[in-house]
């Protein structure tokens, strides 16, 4: 396989493990730019690619803006609170502006999921979805494959423990969708009013003590929490919850002796995880920033119908 | 002699009449705006009437819908009176029951009368208007039902905007009894729903969505039940469901609650898969549930705990629909597949099509307590012919509603309405012209 078989990035649950390895084999070659003297190829010169965030992010926009700019295409961000959404204008007719000014790719987060399928289906423009609302974030999913690959040499059998607020955790979807292809062993923990109903059938084990699920893990992706369901009912205070559910160093020895410690960022520092294991040596947080950037070069550079070689 | 007060001689159809246990083929003679004569046959010299021959069609009473929204006054861009009674005829029904969640809401007899005279001069079937319940919808403070129902209002509801508070659904219960007209609740506890968008189930969790679980509408379900046994008022439950709510209703009739419940096509013809991949016109409340929901919506209907079918017609404009699943407003329309999604009951040996036509007449007249939902001599003539025969697929051109949010665009049907007669007036199907 040497291209993508769709025009639009939605979804990991919609591709299949050829194009995942595609994905991941392509970025695999940009990561080399990043460490050029000039991070630049040509790749991408004359395409227009606008970041239209309708939710705020620094790490996500930036990683697909320094993408962009990486394959010299033009990048524009657009964030709600400075756009016309402010005034009234909907979102198909924000986005089909954005297309009317011939943008090749519009990168779209949004609190609701769907978004991205939905702006798909009406514009011509490649749509690259950044994050919709609790359904998937496909970029990251990626990466934190990518990450775990260049660290294990595989994703087959590995045994995976993700921990958090599953239920609004469009991280975990991704990142779920994405390693059962690749045959992983997926743990995930957390209270159950943060586990959606019937996840269980997506082949993956359910716990509500992360001690239990730690042993002989290989990765543990810890979850962003949200600050804010904090008094939403899900759980009683931030202490309780980083007392059931935070990583510290006496639990991170409950699982193998060369896990990987992973986060999406940004992280409550003491609340998910202590200061002490998200900087230790088990951790590889900023290492996935890092492959962001490759792995979303690699997406835009195959959907302008970019040949892996 | 103007149109309306010609006479219509149907011939040769098969006549089903539910409320008289009548399934024969024979003529119907209507002449003065109310059935003259039914007989297995009748000859009026030619000229005199209008013949219609119905041979190897259906002749109905006129169907009645117990629950639509019809929009007007306040949101005439997603339909009118005009447009929902014309969708109505469509779907071969002479009378509706329109919801008071109009702007302003339907809670004074001034928002009645505007509703029954657009009706009376725009309205081509019968408009039934519902009071409020409370004050706005406001769930606070009972509306003057006394005087909602002196204007003409056939029953109170606060349909989507459901009383939460139980002491004053228990209030408007023993209060509308002085009128006897029915209660009517959509039973959902905005609590559990919490900002839910669809069922809470595999598809919710597959798509991101926040779901809506079960438990929204039994429990409110569980809680009117429970009321009606207390204040002994007529107690209709709206647009059931789920599993869970057929069974209490069933084992609340058992124990001789009187209450009464009504289910819609979408809920026995379709499950949360229908969302698909974030389809809005598949965004209802309450949601459209798991299959195990469906399967237990049809022998609620087999077994009578379910007693009508009624449609939930709920019109939108295509740009409050063309949106973010979280912010697209709930509802699909229904008055034009009802019927043909009912019809489908027979096919799959849920229900006999006397049963099927009984549960879209004569089951919402008794409801309602009206004399209308059946044809007996002297009776006012409200007919509905029926080509049970005819295949034909859901086109959004053809659909005779403002609105075309409806998840059945592309279905193929079978059976369709050819004409509705409301008061003596024969009215041909729109949409059978506009195809």
């Amino acid at each position: 396989m040497s291209s993508l078989k769709r025009n639009d990035i939605l979804a990991l649950s919609e591709m299949d493990r050829e194009e995942i390895d595609l994905i991941l084999q392509t970025a695999e070659s940009f990561r080399e730019v990043s460490t050029r003297e000039i991070k630049k190829v040509p790749a991408l010169r004359g395409k227009t690619v606008v970041n239209l965030f309708f939710e705020p992010s620094t790490r996500t926009r930036t990683s697909f803006e320094l993408a962009g700019k990486r394959l010299s295409a033009d990048v524009i961000n657009i964030s709600s609170s400075g756009s016309s959404t402010a005034k009234g204008e909907t979102l198909l007719d924000t986005a089909r502006n954005i297309e009317a000014m011939s943008a090749d790719f519009i990168i779209v987060r949004h609190a609701s999921s769907g978004v991205p399928h939905f702006l798909a289906r009406s514009l011509q423009s490649a749509v690259i979805n950044a994050g919709d609302g609790a359904n998937e974030h496909p970029s990251q999913g990626l990466l934190d494959l990518f990450t775990i690959k260049e660290n294990k040499g595989t994703l087959e059998g590995l045994k995976v423990v993700i921990v958090g607020d599953i239920l609004h955790g469009r991280v975990a979807h991704s990142d779920i969708h994405g390693l059962k292809k690749y045959g992983a062993d997926i743990h995930l923990v957390g209270p159950p009013t943060l586990i959606p109903s019937g996840i269980e059938q997506w082949g993956v084990k359910v716990h509500y003590h992360l001690d239990q699920a730690l042993s002989g893990a290989d990765v543990i992706i810890l979850l962003r929490l949200q600050l804010e369901r904090q008094g939403g009912g899900y759980f009683p205070t931030l202490r309780e919850y980083s007392q059931l559910y935070g990583l510290n160093r006496r639990r991170l020895a409950l699982a193998s002796s060369d896990v990987l410690v992973m986060h999406p960022g940004p992280i409550n520092r003491g609340v998910e995880v202590t200061s002490e294991v998200a900087d230790g040596l088990s951790s590889v947080i900023l290492q996935q920033v890092s492959n962001g950037v490759a792995v979303r070069m690699a997406l835009l550079f195959l959907l302008s119908g970019g040949k892996h070689v | 002699m103007s149109e309306q007060h010609k006479a219509i001689l149907i011939q040769g159809a098969r006549i089903i009449d539910p409320a008289h246990k009548r399934d024969e083929v024979g003529d119907v003679l209507v002449e003065n705006g109310v059935i003259r004569e039914i007989a297995t046959s009748i000859s009026r010299p030619e000229g005199s009437c209008r013949i219609i021959d119905a041979k190897g069609k259906v002749l109905t009473p006129g169907l009645i819908d117990l629950h639509c929204h019809v929009r007007e006054p306040g949101f005439e861009y997603k339909e009118t009176v005009a447009t929902a009674t014309a969708s109505a005829a469509a779907g071969g029904f002479t009378s509706i029951c329109c919801m008071p969640n109009t702007n302003p809401v339907n809670d004074n007899q001034s928002v009645t009368e505007f509703i029954l005279e657009k009706a009376k001069t725009e309205g081509v079937v019968r408009v039934l208007p519902i009071g409020a319940i409370t004050k706005g919808q406001k769930g606070q403070e009972l509306a003057e039902i006394g005087e909602l129902v002196k204007a003409g209002c056939v029953a109170i509801s606060d349909d989507g905007l459901p009383v939460m508070n139980s002491q004053i659904m228990r209030q408007a219960m023993s209060y509308a009894k002085i009128f006897d007209v029915p209660v009517i609740d959509h039973c959902e506890d905005l609590n559990l729903t919490n900002n839910g968008v669809i069922f809470e189930g595999n598809v919710s969790t597959r798509l991101g969505l926040r779901g809506i679980p079960a438990s929204s509408e039994t429990v409110m379900v569980a809680r009117d039940l429970s009321l009606a046994e207390l204040t002994g008022a007529r107690v209709h439950l709206a647009h059931i469901s789920t599993a869970g709510s057929v069974h209490l209703i069933r084992e609340a009739k058992r124990r001789g609650i009187v209450v009464t419940a009504e289910t819609c096509p979408h809920y026995f013809s379709l499950t949360d898969e229908a969302v698909g991949c974030f389809n809005v016109n598949a965004k209802i409340k309450p949601p459209l549930a798991a299959e195990r929901d469906r399967v237990e919506v049809l022998a609620g209907l087999a077994d009578g705990t379910i007693d009508l079918i009624a449609t939930d017609h709920a019109p939108h404009a295509s740009d409050e629909k063309e949106q973010a699943m979280d912010c697209a407003p709930f509802g699909i329309i229904g008055l034009e597949t009802a019927l043909p999604l009912s019809l489908e009951l027979v096919e799959k040996g849920v229900l006999t099509l006397p049963e099927v036509i009984q549960k879209l007449t004569s089951e919402p007249a008794r409801v309602l307590g009206k004399d209308i939902g059946h044809l007996g001599i002297g009776g006012i003539a409200d007919l509905t012919l029926i080509d049970l025969d005819v295949e034909w697929t859901v086109e959004a051109q053809e659909i005779i509603s403002m609105s075309k949010n409806s998840p059945f665009i592309g279905r193929s049907m079978k059976g369709r309405v050819l004409s509705v007669i409301v008061g003596g007036k024969l009215i041909e199907n729109p949409s059978l012209q506009k195809a």
